[in-house]
């Protein structure tokens, strides 16, 4: 019997989200976003390109948390200006954790709150994810999927574009989008129902359809075959206990 | 004729601004952020400041004191503490006049102010609430191709203010962490860039082997040079000092208490800057604060 957790098994669900890219810049912010790029990396797409998360591009992905002597395998300089130089050149894969999200896979990391002068909660700002969204593909990680994150109408203050036809410019349409995939701690959607309509494509064992619509406040789109997200193999348990040697995703579900 | 000195004190560099000014602070988060000079504007009746900033504690701070009338941001957060607390307070309150952008988008403006021209073209901000909350941001038509592109206009400062490792006193800057930021493009857009710095050396050491190379924008555009050891403390200034965990979760806490803020600038502001360095446990503690592992 294979010991595994839920957040193992989003971690490798995760880590496929990677796995066609080529020759891209894999990341992946948070804990888990991190892991599942470093373990696609290690895996399913050894071109990836990935960062220590500061300022350089390593040519393997570095085990978070402490380090003891590990000493990161450098292979170029990547300053913030050099960031965007990749994300402008479209060869990135971002994976973040917004927190709102909505029908037509506009984000929100900055604000909540219905009065943009006086916020409810002030959060971050916008950051990088407008750049993001018009440059490059993006995927979703969401530890606590329910309809306070899967807003009903739009997100409070739209940081990253979606497949919202209303919101573009001329000569832009939803082939400038490319948002991939949505990875919760309850299932896997993605974005290949009708207009880009939000699907579910595979559950966690012990999770239901209705559970997941009930916690999602817009219709989902229900694929014709919806999977069982797999089960981690021993392989992808032996690289993640390589990658994250002090079991820090132990909390990252809460 | 003998080559400009540009050393000067932080107070003669908070001497030259005026209530209004746009100011651009360099660094990023909570990392080689000119911590010493804006603790001098704080100690100022400077008001009403416009402040440009990829924003960590100096947008705290500046907030909680009253000085920013508007500010042009991406974020605000001390990473490890994501929710820049005073920041906070002051967005929620509705006090702040805000231009909120893409990371990239502020870089971009910089470096449209330091080229000086009136904006660069981007795809940056198209499709999203960048565009509606600053309907100033225009779209325009291309020369070359169908589409509407946003125009993203030119970040002009008033004032840069840098931290720097050392520098010399003609206003050789350089900085040897693993990351320059944008402090580069701060320094091409401000009409006055000033640069606090940990040592000043003499203008030889550039000279010897690679340490020319650490060195990211000419002396014209340096305006004066500030000798403040330790200056972007509590931020970090790799590789000389990482960034003081408990220094920001003490300034966290204190945004809980209503009292919290005069406290802190009671204690921490309201001193010069060899009584700071005391305050927080001398240089020597500064410079064995560890470099963060991300």
């Amino acid at each position: 019997m294979q010991e595994f957790t839920l957040v193992d098994r989003v971690i490798c669900a995760a880590a496929r989200a990677w796995a066609h890219d080529g020759e891209v810049l894999a990341t992946g912010i948070g804990l888990v976003p991190r892991l599942a790029a470093s373990l696609c990396m290690r895996s399913f797409n050894p071109d990836l390109m990935m960062t220590d998360s500061e300022a350089w591009l390593v040519s393997t992905p570095v085990p978070v948390g402490p380090r003891g002597s590990y000493v990161p395998q450098r292979e170029t300089w990547m300053g913030f200006t050099r960031i965007f130089d990749n994300v402008w050149s479209g060869k990135r894969h971002a994976m973040v954790g917004p927190t709102q999200i909505d029908r037509f896979g506009q984000s929100n990391i900055s604000m909540i709150g219905s009065d943009y002068a006086k916020p409810t909660s002030m959060m971050l700002g916008v950051r990088g994810f407008p750049g993001n969204s018009i440059n490059h593909a993006n995927s979703f990680f969401v530890p606590k999927h329910s309809s306070k994150v899967f807003v009903a109408g739009e997100v409070d203050m739209v940081a990253s574009a979606g497949y919202n036809p209303a919101r573009m410019a001329r000569g832009w349409s939803a082939a400038d989008i490319d948002i991939r995939f949505i990875f919760s701690n309850l299932a896997v959607l993605d974005f290949s129902g009708p207009d880009h309509q939000i699907a579910l494509r595979a559950l966690h064992p012990g999770v239901n359809v209705a559970q997941v619509q009930e916690a999602t406040g817009f219709a989902l789109h229900l694929s014709a075959q919806i999977d069982t997200t797999p089960d981690p193999t021993p392989a992808q348990m032996e690289l993640l206990q390589q990658l994250d040697p002090h079991n820090l995703r132990a909390s990252a579900l809460g | 004729m003998t080559a400009s000195n540009k050393l000067m004190q932080a107070r003669d560099v908070v001497a030259t601004l005026r209530d209004g000014m746009t100011i651009g602070i360099g660094g990023w988060g909570p990392r080689r952020k000119p911590m010493a000079l804006v603790r001098e504007i704080l100690r100022s009746n400077l008001r009403e400041l416009t402040i440009v900033s990829y924003g960590g504690a100096d947008v705290g701070m500046l907030c909680a004191a009253g000085k920013v009338k508007k500010l042009v941001f991406a974020f605000v957060s001390l990473d490890f503490i994501p929710l820049e607390p005073y920041f906070r307070i002051a967005r929620q309150s509705g006090a702040l006049d805000v231009m909120e952008i893409d990371e990239g988008m502020l870089m971009l403006g910089l470096q449209a102010a330091g080229m000086r021209i009136p904006f660069i073209p981007t795809r940056i901000g198209l499709g999203t609430d960048v565009l509606q909350r600053n309907p100033a941001i225009a779209l325009v038509d291309s020369p070359y191709d169908a589409r509407q592109w946003v125009a993203m206009p030119a970040l002009a400062l008033d004032v840069a203010l840098l931290h720097a490792d050392r520098a010399d006193a003609r206003g050789v800057c350089q900085i040897k962490g693993p990351d320059l930021y944008m402090d580069a493009l701060y320094a091409r857009a401000a009409a006055q860039t000033y640069v606090s710095c940990d040592e000043v050396v003499d203008s030889s050491y550039f000279a010897q082997g690679e340490e020319a190379r650490y060195v990211f924008w000419e002396r014209a555009q340096t305006t004066g040079v500030v000798h403040i050891p330790g200056g972007a403390h509590p931020s970090s200034c790799a590789p000389l000092y990482g960034f003081d965990g408990a220094h920001f979760k003490e300034y966290a806490a204190s945004a809980k208490d209503p009292e919290g803020w005069t406290n802190y600038m009671q204690r921490y502001v309201h001193c010069d800057a060899d009584e700071y360095l005391q305050r927080v446990g001398g240089l020597q503690a500064v410079h064995q604060l560890p470099l963060p592992v991300f």
